[in-house]
């Protein structure tokens, strides 16, 4: 069906920008072959605030409709993105190891990501601290909607906070993009991003045979 | 005036409400009967629409109070096991923020009026927190003595009042059905059920076990029926 | 309309409940004097680190005390099923967030007063001549840490592990404004005035209208049992 057929398609689109990304664009200059870390790291951010924007949707949809589809995929996606917050996490701490010499430092990018997988963290605290099924999913479906309300928020104060006392950290690939790396990168987010969506697809399925089981 | 059809609660796992099927008309008064925990309480919020059903409709005044509980809200009076009142004031200042959040007069005269009514008159000025189980529901039934409401629903009204008191809430609801008015009351009291009531439902397993009219069944004839449908639980 | 006079007689509940039980407030206040022991204590050996770290403490000793009063703001309606009587009454519940929302304002604004002279005559800080600009940013502030933490209170409330959980969520969602105000008060307590910082004043006032509003639209789906 549809949802075996996006596993397959991501698989192999991740497998085709892996190979782009480590085997044909061309070397980095200055940082090395660290850099080529971009290729997973920068899919990784994306989705893992697209999982965010796919949780406020659902969010509105499930206190709008009720719709138990809804709340699932709101459940899921939040699932999905804990993880890729955390991936991006991790690959971005473990390229700024040789680049900045240290494993964590508080700038404004990182903070921001940081922030995100903690508001993840404290929706799938709340879901998993209420019994009651649906009084579980309209306050998360609350907080879902505060949480993503409030990230522009917290981009923009972190940024603030940050750049305007010390320079702009290093932004890797800031300089114009040769073709060949532009292309790997976006087939990276979009093979990502199809990887994401067959995760939350699945979960939804697994949560709504968990319903309904018997007791 | 109230319809339940296929109501179903579960918490978690358990299903304490199994597919519940129930009417009450206008006027009329029914008593729910059950054993503890066969989730009487858990119905009647669900008719006040204090609570969501997991499955089911229910129907208040010909309108779908799952989805619209608003509409519903305001026009019926709920006297539950807390009572709703706030311990640290006292009678008339709980009686004052419920009427005006109810939209009902809440000037001083006409919630001594009420008060009144429910003999509380003479505590007006004393805290909540010095009365006893009687009083307060008396206080809780104080939001909607004088008009205002034609449906109640009562959870065990008549549970930890003494002699006295039981008598002052079983003229006041034969009163009150005077008017015209309609209750849902659950109630463990038999002999009340038996004066007040004109069907007698009883609640087992999740499930309406038994629904007849009032007329013609005696004591000895409600606890068989009652010990039947409840497995001797009393 | 029908709306004022429904918060306003949740506030007024709340305040009369308040002067009775004595409760909040008067341990809030303590707390904030206690405060300040801390703080010498954790800082004050090093005067100039102290006085450098003030904006930032003075806005933890808001948050902390917040912390404190907001989580308990629908504590009381726990008792005696109070919470469904709010539910089943007529009408727009938002108007109860409303009404709760400014009897949180009051006990905030009264603790972040006694915060702040404590402040200015402890650590010796010109609390006088900064005074207009400390206000806006302390009222902003304020409406911000209260909208949030009155949503949040009302959810926690019926939820086990509530002191925990609290917190865990409502920290996170005040970074903007607790970088904001941190900021805007350093701006004034340097002299600097507000007009340096404006970008952060219109953050703060572009997220207490955020926050209130969506409190507003969404306490009737916390209500609901």
């Amino acid at each position: 069906m549809m949802v075996p057929m996006l596993g397959w398609l991501a698989m192999l689109a991740i497998g085709g920008g892996l190979v782009m990304g480590f085997g044909i664009a061309p070397r980095e200059v200055t940082q090395g072959s660290v850099q080529r870390i971009m290729y997973v790291h920068v899919p990784f951010a994306w989705v893992a605030y697209l999982a965010f924007a796919v949780v406020f949707v659902a969010s509105i949809a499930y206190l709008w409709r009720r719709s138990a589809a809804a709340d699932r995929v709101a459940h899921a996606s939040a699932e999905a993105g804990v993880v890729f917050t955390g991936l991006a996490i991790a690959t971005g701490s473990i390229w700024g190891k040789p680049t900045w010499g240290t494993w964590w430092t508080w700038d404004a990018r990182l903070t921001s990501v940081a922030l995100l997988f903690v508001l993840y963290l404290g929706y799938l605290m709340l879901r998993g601290m209420i019994e009651d099924r649906e009084r579980g999913a309209r306050y998360a479906a609350v907080l879902g909607i505060i949480a993503a309300l409030d990230i522009p928020l917290v981009h923009f104060s972190v940024f603030w906070w940050r750049t305007l006392h010390q320079p702009p950290s290093i932004r890797p690939g800031s300089a114009a993009m040769p073709g060949v790396i532009l292309a790997a990168l976006l087939v990276n987010v979009v093979a990502f991003t199809l990887l994401y969506a067959y995760f939350v697809a699945k979960r939804s399925r697994v949560l709504r045979l968990a319903e309904e089981m018997p007791a | 005036m109230i319809s339940l059809r296929g109501i179903t609660k579960t918490f978690g796992p358990t299903a304490v409400l199994d597919g519940v099927t129930l009417d009450v008309t206008a006027g009329e008064c029914v008593a729910l009967l059950g054993a503890n925990g066969a989730g009487k309480s858990t119905l009647l919020r669900i008719v006040a629409t204090a609570l969501r059903p997991t499955k089911g409709t229910l129907t208040l005044w010909n309108e779908d109070a799952v989805r619209a509980p608003e509409r519903a809200r305001g026009r019926l009076g709920f006297v539950a096991h807390g009572a709703h009142v706030w311990d640290d004031l006292t009678a008339i200042e709980n009686l004052r923020v419920w009427r005006t959040l109810a939209n009902r007069p809440s000037h001083a005269d006409a919630l001594m009026s009420a008060l009144a009514i429910v003999e509380l008159d003479g505590a007006a000025h004393e805290r909540v927190r010095t009365f006893s189980a009687g009083m307060k529901r008396r206080l809780s039934l104080a939001r909607w003595v004088d008009g205002g409401v034609d449906l109640l629903l009562l959870d065990e009204p008549f549970t930890g009042l003494d002699q006295r008191g039981k008598k002052w809430l079983t003229e006041f609801l034969l009163a009150f059905k005077a008017r015209g008015g309609t209750a849902l009351m659950a109630t463990h009291d038999f002999s009340r059920s038996l004066d007040l009531a004109d069907r007698l439902a009883i609640l087992a397993d999740g499930v309406i076990a038994a629904d007849q009219p009032r007329a013609g069944v005696d004591t000895g004839e409600l606890h068989a029926l009652y010990r039947l449908h409840t497995g001797g639980a009393e | 309309m029908t709306y004022a006079r429904h918060a306003w007689i949740i506030l007024w509940k709340d305040i009369a409940t308040e002067r009775r039980r004595k409760e909040t407030l008067n341990a809030l206040l303590f707390f904030s004097v206690l405060l300040l022991f801390v703080f010498e204590f954790t800082l004050g050996g090093d005067r100039d680190r102290l006085t450098a770290a003030l904006p930032g403490l003075l806005w933890l000793g808001f948050i902390l005390a917040g912390l404190l009063a907001l989580g308990r703001s629908f504590l009381i309606e726990r008792e005696n099923d109070c919470w469904e009587g709010l539910l089943l009454g007529p009408g727009d519940k938002s108007a109860i967030y409303v009404g709760k929302l400014a009897g949180n304002l009051l006990v905030m604004a009264a603790v972040e007063v006694v915060v702040l002279a404590l402040f200015g005559v402890f650590f010796n800080v010109d609390v006088w001549s900064a005074l207009p600009g400390l206000v806006l940013v302390g009222v902003l502030g304020t409406i911000g840490l209260a909208a949030m933490g009155t949503t949040f209170a009302a959810m926690t409330a019926q939820v086990r592990a509530r002191e925990l959980l609290f917190p865990v969520l409502l920290l996170p969602l005040q970074v903007p404004l607790l970088l904001g105000c941190v900021k805007a008060t350093e701006a004034v307590l340097n002299g600097e005035g507000l007009g340096s910082v404006l970008h952060w004043v219109q953050l703060l006032a572009a997220a207490d209208l955020i926050y209130v509003v969506v409190g507003v639209l969404t306490f009737e789906f916390i209500l609901e049992a």
